[in-house]
């Protein structure tokens, strides 16, 4: 079990394209990650989950994974968040 | 699966829960605006006569007050009569906030009390008794216990059908060859459940603004109201049957003769559970509709598999009577 926490930093919040970002990044991985938004606990694989969290800009977001590439998985993740997924 | 920490339900969503039919409480806030934030902590009402003619001991502040025709008479004798440290006293307690029932309105003095106190004052055409129904049934939804779960929420022959399973396996896939073939979709993804009444398992989209979209590989992201029409989804369906696809694993030993049922707990309520292999050349639509039907089976009282299985007993035991009876040492 790995985990981080990053506040999202692109103004739009995650919308489709961070989203779709965030789910082929975590494919890559096989270990399970998560996203959790307060209580909310949404797979990191599915596009339509990630949407649905409703992440605006200044949210504080945990990156939760659990496997066997758990630490890349987390890091690569953090590393989109960090990157304001390519925008701005 | 997350469940999800008690949040916070305040008077200002009161106010904007999309409640129809039967269930609307036709609620508007007339007064002590900047009290809607309040928190209502508990799924109950309380009709404060006691309270107003004196008498505080266990008053449920804490509850919605509900003002009928007799609270509003009662306080009208009080503005007449000049008493308004009732009124006073009464808003000393942070009560989340005052219904009046029969488009009744407070007087003046009511009104600049809850003003002063911050405490919201509503008003519904109902009558109490029929609010008091309505407010306890829609609280007692929004306190259910509930959670989110990672799948898709299907509607298949009357049965709704919990599709889970791993990123990838298929499952929007099959919830969309499904909604071709004339079932419904009620979520895609995240499925919030809250169990209600303690055994019934509602699911629903966690967001009704991009709810019935669905994602699929190679498509992206459809919207399956536009695309198939109302009649292809529904806004929420109770859980009764829990679908678990999965790759094929080979060492595996998967059910095949059906007599013995697996359940799945969700919010502790015990769900029929059936774990489907996925490999290319198995038409996963047509297996859940087939188990949506056997299932419906089962409810009308027919087991398929037991019902096999007695005749095979029963068949075996007429042979073997009849063996007995051809063999036996007189008969030759």
């Amino acid at each position: 079990m790995n985990e981080a926490t990053v506040t999202i930093k692109n103004r739009a919040g995650i919308h489709a394209r961070p989203a779709a970002l965030i789910v082929q990044t975590a494919s890559k991985y096989s270990s399970k990650i998560w996203l959790e938004k307060d209580s909310d606990r949404i797979n990191a694989k599915s596009i339509m989950g990630i949407i649905t969290l409703g992440a605006s800009f200044g949210t504080p977001i945990r990156i939760i994974s659990d496997g066997s590439d758990e630490e890349a998985a987390t890091a690569a993740i953090l590393a989109l968040f960090e990157s304001k997924f390519e925008e701005d | 699966m997350a469940t999800k920490d008690e949040k916070r339900f305040t008077v200002l969503d009161l106010l904007d829960l999309d409640l129809k039919e039967q269930n609307a409480l036709n609620l508007r806030c007339i007064g002590g605006r900047k009290g809607l934030p309040r928190v209502i902590t508990t799924p109950d009402l309380n009709r404060p006569g006691l309270a107003l003619s004196g008498f505080y001991e266990s008053f449920a502040w804490q509850r919605l007050q509900i003002f009928g025709r007799g609270e509003n008479a009662y306080l009208k004798m009080l503005a007449e009569e000049g008493k308004t440290e009732v009124l006073e006293k009464l808003f000393t307690y942070p009560m989340p906030c005052c219904i009046f029932t029969h488009n009744l309105a407070p007087n003046r003095e009511f009104f600049d009390s809850a003003e002063a106190a911050d405490c919201p004052i509503l008003q519904t055409d109902l009558s109490s008794s029929e609010l008091s129904s309505r407010v306890l049934r829609v609280l007692s939804d929004i306190f259910s216990p509930q959670t989110t779960l990672h799948g898709v929420l299907v509607e298949v022959y009357g049965i709704g059908i919990l599709l889970s399973g791993d990123s990838g396996v298929g499952k929007s896939e099959t919830a969309l060859e499904l909604v071709e073939r004339g079932h419904r979709l009620v979520a895609d993804d995240v499925v919030e459940i809250r169990c209600v009444n303690g055994s019934i398992l509602m699911g629903q989209g966690a967001n009704k603004v991009i709810g019935h979209h669905m994602e699929i590989r190679g498509l992206g992201i459809i919207n399956v109201t536009h695309l198939f029409g109302v009649g292809a989804i529904r806004d929420k369906k109770q859980i009764q049957l829990v679908c678990g696809l999965e790759e094929w694993d080979a060492n595996k030993v998967y059910d095949r003769i059906g007599t013995e049922e697996m359940t799945t707990e969700i919010l502790g309520v015990r769900v029929p559970k059936l774990e489907i292999p996925v490999k290319p050349g198995r038409n996963i639509p047509i297996i859940i509709e087939t188990a949506a039907m056997n299932e419906r089976l089962k409810k009308m009282g027919y087991h398929s598999a037991q019902e096999f299985n007695q005749n095979v007993l029963r068949w075996l035991e007429s042979e073997n009577a009849r063996a007995l009876y051809f063999n036996r040492d007189d008969y030759l």
